[in-house]
């Protein structure tokens, strides 16, 4: 379970409060108008800013204390998921090895990992050489490997063209089954949620909540 | 923790030797904060003026005289750029000062110099010495002395002016080089030259003599070396000696002294012990080398001055053609450490004004 | 009250959860500047407690010495600005011809050349034995009177006016291209577009790029020391080497460096005020040349055709290019004489290059040092925590220099150290620390910029993944940052190997630098000597240049400019 308790903060004029309660396998995406503070809720929970009072909790045990790396979280970006002056497999090493020390066997692990989102052999290859959609791929192994239980998405796709959107929400959708995390993806398209199967979060009056349905 | 930091930032160069040689500073700075660095005991470091030490100078005789007399010592010569630079850079040093001997002094400085505490009483006997005036200081020893003079080109002038007030008269053509008072002991003497002559209203002489000035050096040797003699200005601030040495060595009569109606200053160069230094029975010996007959014999062409003591008949045959002075002038010592701040304001004033 | 104590040592525990405190560096880089500025700084002020103000300050020298630093500053800023405006225009209405862009690549070389090299490059154009003065002679005129205020204002102008058409090239290339479009197609004449598309970009300019320059003409001290020529035209800098080396009165040394160091915060608090785009000329050095090409084609539109205006270009340019090569070649020409060879193989020469050459080094070691301890504090503060001010406020700290200029921290280091040690043996660690200094404001100019663009890009990546400390450093941070740390190591370098400031003060024949000696050679008037030292500096600081950013930077294009 991942539970928000009065969680507050306050930018500018604008003052956030969030209580709410997440099941641990389930699938969420959030969704309002821009600038309502979809991304503020995100970087709470991941760990970009801390609150004001409040409790974050996974199963009971407080995140508060932990920076984003420790927490367990992955974060798929919109932009910037990749540096670009690195090939595709140490992007993914930095995933579960921030000083990039790896036995041998991971790199293979890494392989396989790329070969599962169909990028087969693209291991050397550096992230200039690659489409949008294939460079979002990569992040999505990386997420795979790194096996948090918590998935959040900043619009991860809205940058791409409608067929490869289609076939990431595919993807995403398989590695969601591999390994049912949590995940929480903020999105505009009601459509993606539809095919996400998700729950909707409503981000209304600096509050979330769950719609129903 | 500085060594972690140190890593961090130098990592990246990945220089292992960059790194130890760093450390190696550090150490390297260690070490030479210790007090006054004086060289082995048997090196006498004397400061004193280029011209001294260079080939045709009198120091490399001195020098072989001198170590040849005292056994396994050996006499460093430490050529500052110029006359009144070794004051300055012994008073910069102050107590940690590496030299044992200052030489390249005059009498013009000896108040001032006794003044800094940094000087040792010499202990050399000066009473046997033939000087135009009677010696009285415990502390320098005399080694050579001459008139300043305006030395010029007779190729370039027919006929140089014979006084100062046909100096700052002479026509456009006519112009001088001069040394700067701050840095060099002509130069100081030509300030002080003018202040005997003129009193009051030396302030007023000097910007009348501005437009006959070139240009103002910063010691004696560029004056007269690079710029006199390759023609660049008729005339230059040098001594009446001057024209001895291309007489006999060059055999020209080409450059000449001008003898001024008003008279000539008289300047007495003096050599003196350290304080700080820890070698003074050999720094003693040196001077009392040095008002020898064998060391004074190098000084008329040498240095191109008179020497301190008769020798008789060994002054150079051309040294009789020189001019002699109308008049002696010169202002004591402590006259001069009084007033001398004042008087270079003065000269800067009356330079820098248009 | 449990919870929000809970909640306070959370928020502890959070900040405490890294590897490497973020304020580390940047707390050792402040208090090494700190320590080394301010230290100085009180020991001056120490001594001028005893100073007596009144008369201090009514003394007819002291007022003309800075009377005549702020006119020959003035002076020479209008001068340069001037002649720099009519050259910009020039150039950038001439988007092609032969030549165009070694022209420009020479106009940023001024910001690599020693300041001593090229000042004998001028008077060996110049001065009383040059070409300017033989050529004069054969036509049976008298020589110029070239040293004093013509030769101090002919030398700025000949570093700042470069300068300055870059910048004014820069900001003119920038103008959208649709502006041009526009004025073609409403048949603008020359005299409208000047008045109002061109003059409001430069105007934009000016104030920051005037004050700049005044700074810099204000504040330097090879230029005048050469070229001076006696008490006549001194300024504040040089008069304070002079009482300091030529009369030991410290007291007016103490009394100048209070006024230089007021006139310079002044000068500062004022550049504050016009915040410049700050290209000026460093992390756009590497960029101009590729701008220069492109954006030639932006003002295809509005070229110079008729037969007066490419008259007038042709003058503009052939002069501004005429007035900065002279020199140059006069160089490269009397380098090589009869003296060339017995110099090179000199004691005195072979010494004065190794130590150039360790100063250098260090110096920019120490300089990329403190730079980078700077800028990583600065980059948290910026981004992580979102105080953008107080990140200013550190690099502020590296730009100490400018309010101290290094004349007036020499002497303090030496007030600070002679009761200590002797000075002269240390000279070349002060050398190095000065030096440093001195190249610090340049390098966090060249290095913030890329520092702070490739870590918001990828701030949040980094902070989801963990890479920090030593790895962040190496895996991310490195790579990316290379080539501008190259780029400030070889210009702090270069700037540390052919600065004449500290080493005048503090050089002796015990240690000299190259520019030292070239000075020493030029003021003996042996000119063949200073020419083959002016040579051998201008090709060591050019190596030092080219090979560092090779070896920092690593392959691919070698940016030189």
């Amino acid at each position: 379970m991942l539970s928000l308790h009065n969680v507050r903060l306050s930018y500018d004029d604008r003052h956030w409060d969030f209580t709410i309660t997440l099941h641990t396998h389930g699938i969420y995406a959030l969704m309002g108008r821009s600038g309502s503070g979809k991304s503020t809720f995100l970087n709470l929970i991941g760990g970009f800013v801390l609150p004001e009072s409040g409790a974050i909790q996974w199963n009971e045990q407080s995140l508060l204390p932990l920076q984003p790396a420790q927490r367990p979280i992955t974060t798929l970006f919109q932009r910037h998921n990749l540096f670009g002056h690195l090939p595709v497999w140490k992007n993914i090493a930095l995933g579960i090895a921030p000083d990039l020390k790896l036995p041998k066997s991971t790199r293979q692990q890494i392989s396989q990992v790329l070969r599962s989102v169909g990028l087969a052999n693209f291991d050397n290859k550096k992230p200039a050489q690659l489409s949008g959609g294939e460079q979002q791929r990569v992040a999505l192994a990386r997420c795979l490997l790194r096996r948090k239980p918590v998935l959040l998405l900043d619009e991860p796709f809205s940058a791409l063209d409608s067929t490869t959107r289609t076939e990431m929400i595919t993807l995403l959708k398989e590695l969601i089954t591999q390994y049912k995390p949590c995940v929480i993806m903020i999105t505009h398209d009601q459509s993606d949620a539809d095919a996400m199967g998700a729950s909707i979060l409503d981000m209304k009056n600096d509050n979330v909540s769950l719609r129903n349905t | 923790m500085i060594m972690t930091v140190l890593r961090n930032w130098l990592s990246p160069l990945k220089y292992q030797g960059l790194r130890h040689s760093l450390q190696g500073l550090t150490l390297a700075i260690a070490a030479s904060f210790s007090l006054g660095t004086h060289a082995e005991d048997n090196v006498l470091t004397v400061y004193t003026y280029e011209s001294f030490t260079a080939e045709w100078g009198p120091g490399p005789a001195i020098k072989e005289g001198f170590e040849k007399q005292c056994g396994n010592c050996t006499i460093d010569f430490v050529a500052l750029d110029s006359s009144a630079g070794i004051l300055n850079r012994v008073q910069l040093e102050g107590e940690n000062t590496r030299a044992d001997v200052v030489l390249g002094l005059d009498t013009n400085l000896m108040a001032i110099a006794e003044d800094t505490g940094l000087l040792a009483p010499s202990g050399v006997n000066t009473s046997a010495l033939q000087l135009p005036i009677d010696w009285e200081s415990d502390t320098f020893v005399p080694f050579d002395y001459g008139y300043f003079a305006f030395v010029y080109d007779t190729e370039a002038l027919a006929s140089a002016p014979k006084s100062f007030e046909a100096l700052i008269n002479a026509p456009e053509n006519v112009k001088i080089i001069i040394q700067d008072p701050r840095t060099s002991t002509p130069g100081l003497g030509l300030l002080l030259w003018m202040k005997a002559v003129y009193g009051d209203e030396a302030a007023e002489k000097w910007a009348a003599l501005q437009p006959r000035i070139l240009t103002v050096t910063k010691g004696w040797s560029e004056a007269y070396f690079s710029l006199f003699l390759n023609g660049e200005a008729p005339m230059v601030l040098s001594y009446s000696t001057s024209p001895g040495y291309h007489m006999e060595i060059d055999k020209t009569d080409r450059y000449q002294a001008a003898a001024f109606e008003e008279g000539h200053y008289l300047q007495v160069e003096v050599a003196a012990l350290l304080e700080s230094s820890p070698k003074k029975a050999l720094g003693q010996q040196f001077l009392n080398y040095l008002i020898d007959r064998e060391a004074q014999l190098s000084i008329p062409l040498g240095n191109v001055m008179f020497p301190v003591i008769d020798l008789e008949n060994s002054l150079p045959p051309s040294f009789s053609k020189l001019i002699e002075p109308a008049s002696t002038l010169l202002i004591p010592a402590e006259e001069i450490r009084d007033n001398r701040k004042q008087w270079i304001d003065e000269w800067l004033e009356s330079s820098s004004a248009r | 009250m449990a919870g929000i104590l809970v909640g306070q040592i959370s928020r502890l525990q959070y900040s405490l959860n890294r590897t490497w405190p973020w304020w580390s560096g940047g707390v050792v880089a402040l208090v090494v500047i700190m320590a080394l500025t301010i230290a100085p700084l009180v020991s001056m002020l120490v001594e001028a407690g005893t100073i007596d103000w009144k008369t201090a300050l009514s003394d007819t020298y002291t007022q003309r010495v800075v009377w005549f630093s702020l006119y020959q500053a003035l002076l020479s800023t209008l001068l340069s600005l001037g002649c720099a405006i009519p050259v910009a225009l020039a150039l950038a209405h001439s988007p092609s011809f032969h030549g165009r862009r070694f022209l420009v690549t020479l106009f940023s070389l001024s910001l690599v050349i020693p300041t001593i090299v090229a000042i004998y490059g001028i008077v060996a154009v110049y001065g009383r034995t040059g070409w300017l003065s033989r050529a004069r002679e054969i036509i049976d005129l008298e020589p110029l009177s070239f040293y004093g205020l013509s030769g101090i204002l002919i030398a700025h102008v000949f570093f700042n006016m470069p300068l300055a058409t870059r910048v004014m090239l820069t900001s003119l290339e920038s103008i959208p291209q649709s502006n041009w479009r526009l004025a073609r197609q409403l048949g603008m004449s020359s005299l409208s577009i000047w008045r109002f598309i061109e003059w409001p970009v430069l105007r934009g300019q000016l104030a920051g790029l005037a004050l700049l320059v005044f700074t810099l003409c204000f504040t330097s001290f090879a230029i005048v020391m050469t070229l001076g020529g006696g008490p006549r035209a001194t300024t504040i800098e040089v008069a304070i080497y002079q009482s300091l080396r030529f009369d030991f009165d410290i007291p007016m040394a103490v009394t100048l460096a209070c006024l230089q160091l007021g006139i310079c915060l002044f000068l500062t608090l004022l550049s504050t005020l016009f915040k410049t785009d700050s290209d000026i000329g460093f992390e756009n050095v590497t960029e101009l040349t590729k701008n220069t090409a492109s954006s030639s084609l932006l003002i295809n539109t509005a070229l110079w055709d008729s037969r007066w205006q490419k008259l007038a270009s042709l003058m503009f340019i052939t002069a501004a290019s005429l007035f900065v090569i002279a020199p140059l070649m006069a160089l490269l020409i009397s380098s090589v004489n009869s003296s060339t060879l017995s110099v090179i193989t000199d004691s005195t020469t072979l010494r004065a290059i190794a130590n150039t050459c360790i100063a250098a080094l260090f110096s920019a070691v120490f300089a990329i040092g403190l730079a980078l301890g700077l800028l990583v504090s600065a980059r948290h503060l910026r981004i992580r925590l979102q105080y953008s001010r107080s990140g200013q406020w550190l690099q502020l700290a590296g730009n100490m220099i400018l309010i101290i200029p290094p004349v007036v921290l020499g002497t303090g280091l030496f007030l600070l150290l002679r009761p200590y040690a002797d000075v002269f043996s240390i000279a070349l660690l002060l050398v190095i620390v000065i030096n440093s200094l001195m190249a610090l404001p340049f390098v966090l100019r060249i290095m913030d910029a890329p520092m702070m663009r490739t870590a918001e890009q990828h701030d949040k990546l980094i902070r989801s993944l963990g890479v920090q400390g030593f790895s962040r450093w190496r895996h991310i941070d490195w790579p990316q940052l290379r080539k501008p740390i190259a780029l400030a190591t070889a210009f702090a370098a270069t700037l540390s190997a052919g600065d004449l400031g500290a080493i005048a003060l503090f050089g002796s024949e015990r240690v000299t630098t190259l520019p030292l000696l070239l000075y020493q050679r030029m003021g003996s008037y042996r000119m063949e000597e200073a020419a083959v030292t002016a040579g051998l500096l201008l090709l060591l600081c050019l190596t030092l240049f080219i090979v560092l950013q090779r070896l920092i930077g690593g392959k691919n294009r070698v940016v030189i400019t």
